[in-house]
This record gives C-alpha cells, sequence and structure tokens, in this order.
C-alpha cells in the first residue's frame, strides 16, 4: 500500500498549464527525487501535493486518507486543509526560519501551538512542554547543532539554518518530509552538510520527496526518480534506469549538460 | 511694567496646564489611531474588493485633505447643519472633537504604514507557518506581528514625533492647549497682555518632549535589535 498517492494532478496558473496530468506514489520509507530544469513544474508539484497551491484537478492522497479530489468538495474544505498539512514536513529553498525565535525556539513552535488544543493540556502543562522542549533540544543534537539552539537565524550560517528549518519539520512527525530544492541557495560547502543530514534520513528510512538539482545526491540517495519536463513527468524509474539508461531524448539532453558540467 | 523673571511663575502655571491638554489629546490619539490603523490597515489589504476600494477611497480623503479642515468640519458640521451639536459646548465637546478628528486621520497614516510593514514580511514566513500547522491567526500573532513591528518602529516614530506638533492644530476650534494658553498673554490674561515671549516658550515644551519620546524609541528599535 502506497503512502502517497498523486493521480492526474493538473495546475494552470491562469492560461499557462504548468502540471499536466501528473501521476506518481511513494511507498513508505522510500526517497523518490524529483529532477528538471527551471520551470519544468517541480516545485509547483511539490507545493499542490501538500496543499499550498490547490491543483486545478486531480486526486491527492495520502495511506487512504483522500486528502484532495477536485470531483469532491468535502475534501475542499478550507478549515481542514490546515491538519491535511501535517502529513508533510516542508523544507523550503530559502529556509524561512522565523527570525525572532531561536533555533530551539523555531523547532518548538508549531508543536507548542499544537499542543494547545490538547484537552489535557491545562492539567498537564507542564510535561507537555517540558516534553516538546526535550524533543526539540533532541533533534537539533541530531542534525549536529547541539551548540547552537539558543542562537538566532541571522547569527547562524545557510547550511545551519536549512538544518534547523529540517529539525523544524521533523518536530511535527510528518509521514512525508517534502524538500524544495533545499540546498539551491547555499554555497558548495554548506550543501554538503545539508545533504550529509538528509542522507542519514533517509537511512532511517524516512519517506521523503526531495525536489534538487543535485544529481550526485539524487542517484544515490533516491530510490526512485522523477524527471519533469514541461510540466509532464517525462521519465520516471530507479536511479540506475534514468541516469544510466535513459531511454527519453530528453532525459539525455538534460542529463548531458550535468555531467559535463 | 513687569519683567520676564516677574512673569514666569504665572506664565509656566499657564502653559503647564495648557500643555496638559496637549498630552492628553496626544495619548488618546495614539491609543485610538493605534489600533483603529491596524483595522483600516486590514480593511485595505481585504481580498473583498468593495471592502479594499471603499477603504482606499476614504484614506485617500483622509490623506488628501488638511486636518484643521476635517477638524473644523467634525466640530461643527453636526451643530450647523444637523442643528444637533453633538459634541456639547465647552472645553469637553472640543476636546472630544479634536480626538475624533485626529484619531481618524492619524489612523489613515498609520495604516499605510502597517500595510507597507506587513506586505515587506516575506511570503514565505506565512507558508512555513501555514505549512507546519498553523492557523493564520496563530501566523499573525506569533510569526508575522513582531517583524511587522520591527519593520514599521522608524517610520512611526516620525508619524509620532510629527503628532506631538499636530496637536497644536487643534487651536483652530479654540482647544486649550498650550499654544493657546500662551497666545492668551498676547491679548491680555492674569494681568499680562501684550506679551509675545510666552508663546515662543512654548516650543521648549515640545521640543523637550519629542526629545523624551526620541529616546524611548530609539530604545525600542534597539531593544527589537535581537533578530533581523
Amino acid at each position: 500500500m502506497a503512502i502517497l498517492n498523486v493521480e492526474h494532478i493538473r495546475k494552470s496558473f491562469g492560461p499557462t498549464e504548468v502540471l499536466k496530468d501528473i501521476s506518481f506514489s511513494l511507498e513508505k520509507g522510500q526517497v523518490v527525487s524529483i529532477i528538471g530544469s527551471s520551470g519544468s513544474g517541480k516545485t509547483t508539484l511539490l507545493r499542490c501535493i501538500n496543499l499550498l497551491e490547490r491543483p486545478t484537478s486531480g486526486k491527492v492522497m495520502v495511506n487512504t486518507d483522500v486528502i484532495f479530489d477536485s470531483e469532491d468538495p468535502a475534501t475542499q474544505r478550507e478549515q481542514d486543509l490546515r491538519k491535511k498539512r501535517l502529513h508533510f514536513g516542508f523544507v523550503f529553498q530559502s529556509f524561512n526560519l522565523f527570525p525572532q525565535y531561536t533555533a530551539k525556539g523555531n523547532v518548538m513552535l508549531a508543536r507548542q501551538l499544537l499542543a494547545k488544543e490538547q484537552p489535557d493540556y491545562k492539567t498537564r502543562k507542564k510535561e507537555i512542554l517540558a516534553e516538546i522542549e526535550q524533543q526539540a533540544e533532541q533533534l537539533l543534537v541530531q542534525i549536529g547543532l547541539a551548540d547552537r539552539m539558543d542562537n538566532y537565524p541571522h547569527q547562524l550560517s545557510g547550511g545551519q539554518q536549512q538544518r534547523v528549518a529540517i529539525a523544524r519539520a521533523l518536530a511535527l512527525q510528518p509521514d512525508i518530509l517534502c524538500f524544495d530544492e533545499p540546498t539551491s541557495a547555499l554555497d558548495p560547502e554548506l550543501t554538503g552538510e545539508v545533504l550529509k543530514v538528509m542522507k542519514e534520513l533517509a537511512e532511517q528510512k524516512t519517506t521523503m520527496i526531495i525536489v534538487t538539482h543535485e544529481m550526485a545526491f539524487a542517484r544515490d540517495v533516491a530510490n526512485h526518480v522523477i524527471f519533469m519536463d514541461n510540466g509532464t513527468i517525462c521519465e520516471q524509474g530507479t536511479p540506475d534506469q534514468v541516469f544510466n539508461h535513459p531511454q527519453q531524448e530528453r532525459t539525455k539532453q538534460f542529463l548531458s549538460r550535468y555531467t559535463q558540467g | 511694567m513687569q519683567t520676564i523673571m516677574e512673569q514666569m511663575p504665572i506664565v509656566l502655571n499657564s502653559l503647564n496646564a495648557g500643555f496638559l491638554q496637549t498630552l492628553k489629546l496626544f495619548f488618546v490619539t495614539l491609543l485610538g489611531a493605534i489600533p483603529l490603523g491596524l483595522i483600516i490597515a486590514f480593511g485595505s489589504m481585504s481580498r473583498f474588493k468593495p471592502l479594499s476600494l471603499l477603504t482606499k477611497f476614504i484614506v485617500w480623503i483622509i490623506r488628501g485633505t488638511p486636518l484643521m479642515i476635517q477638524m473644523l468640519i467634525i466640530y461643527y458640521f453636526p451643530g450647523l447643519v444637523f442643528n444637533n451639536p453633538i459634541w456639547g459646548g465647552g472645553e469637553t465637546g472640543r476636546f472630544l472633537a479634536a480626538s475624533v478628528s485626529f484619531i481618524i486621520n492619524y489612523a489613515c497614516y498609520f495604516s499605510e504604514i502597517y500595510r507597507g510593514g506587513i506586505q515587506g514580511v516575506p511570503k514565505g514566513q506565512e507558508e512555513a507557518g501555514l505549512v507546519l500547522g498553523m492557523t493564520r491567526s496563530q501566523i499573525f500573532f506569533k510569526v508575522t506581528l513582531l517583524q511587522m513591528i520591527k519593520r514599521i518602529v522608524p517610520p512611526m516614530s516620525n508619524e509620532i514625533i510629527t503628532l506631538v506638533k499636530d496637536t497644536a492644530l487643534a487651536r483652530i476650534i479654540s482647544l486649550q492647549e498650550v499654544i493657546w494658553a500662551g497666545q492668551a498673554f498676547m491679548k491680555g490674561s492674569q494681568g499680562i497682555s501684550g506679551a509675545i515671549w510666552p508663546m515662543f516658550f512654548t516650543a521648549f515644551y515640545y521640543l523637550i518632549f519629542n526629545g523624551i519620546l526620541t529616546v524611548l524609541l530609539g530604545r525600542l528599535e534597539k531593544k527589537l535589535d535581537y533578530f533581523r
């Protein structure tokens, strides 16, 4: 049973159709990499899956839960969106840490707010908050920022900020972790430390969708690679199939630019 | 003919009373205009077109006409046109009318500053909140608001300092603020007449009060320096 099913997603911005009938599925514990040139629709696809954008048509299912179906208005209610998004963690290209909170504060904030909705929040407040803090510290240790917990984002390097953003997404224990070009805003040296964290997550069988331009990383870490071109899935398969034996002319063309460069 | 030194205690007494009225108008305006400005800002940013157009129209009128005229209209219009002087007579009525005029006027200016502040917060901040399962109001109060405040402190400081001096406009409906009090000694009051220096002297009140405000607002700006 697939953890994620994306069926016939289309998305238009005005007259421009950015996604043209995209379908794929993802098994629990797998890593899928989405590659392709800029403007091919990779980021829009990711944003449609976690409902930051509303697909023009199509269906998204997590486990057996239909989180969006363009045919069924009951799945599109604004007030349910919030809870549905919690299936996904999302890591942005530009980090988007909250500047007024420390690294630890960034990791804790969402859980602290969600905790207020628990029925036993009033009676167990101290315990709950202590547990949230402990989890945040544990996550920051895990990503190698034990000594940076109380720093504000502007005091951290880009790579450190992105690692905090990953910890922040992990704190809510999402089913699927989405990365939108997580290293595109970083220089090569800092890229390595972020990729290392992501690699460790893959080894721990975290289900992930990674939009990336890091071809070597996609080849080494992903179980499945999707090559997108002009709003469609041009080719998909195992990394070996896509990188070493591409069938489509467009895929060969795209990859040759990377191997030459 | 008394010397200035002899006139001083009488004049200061009078100016102090006037400046108290100035301060009252200043604080009441801030108290009213700071929240009202936020409501107007949300109105003009509303996705409901008629509301945003109406709000922008009102802001255009208020910012496009002199505060002095607005105050005259608000103070005299109900009595002259509807024969219903809602403000009542006397200093209380004048103070009420002046306060309402100032609050509306300043709220419109503040609203534009807020709008700039809110729109200046990167869209990614809101999206980061959304993907973390926050509600719209949690995103506003826990994420956007403080970043917006940080952005608007410098332009707000400017407006606040201007407001201190603008309170003098209430003189037009004879509110007994500090310049009114100073001017009284020209016409003649408490045995002093033809003295122009008390009016000049009122400048010190504004200067000192603005000095204090500048220091306080500077401190606030510093306080928010811990993040970027």
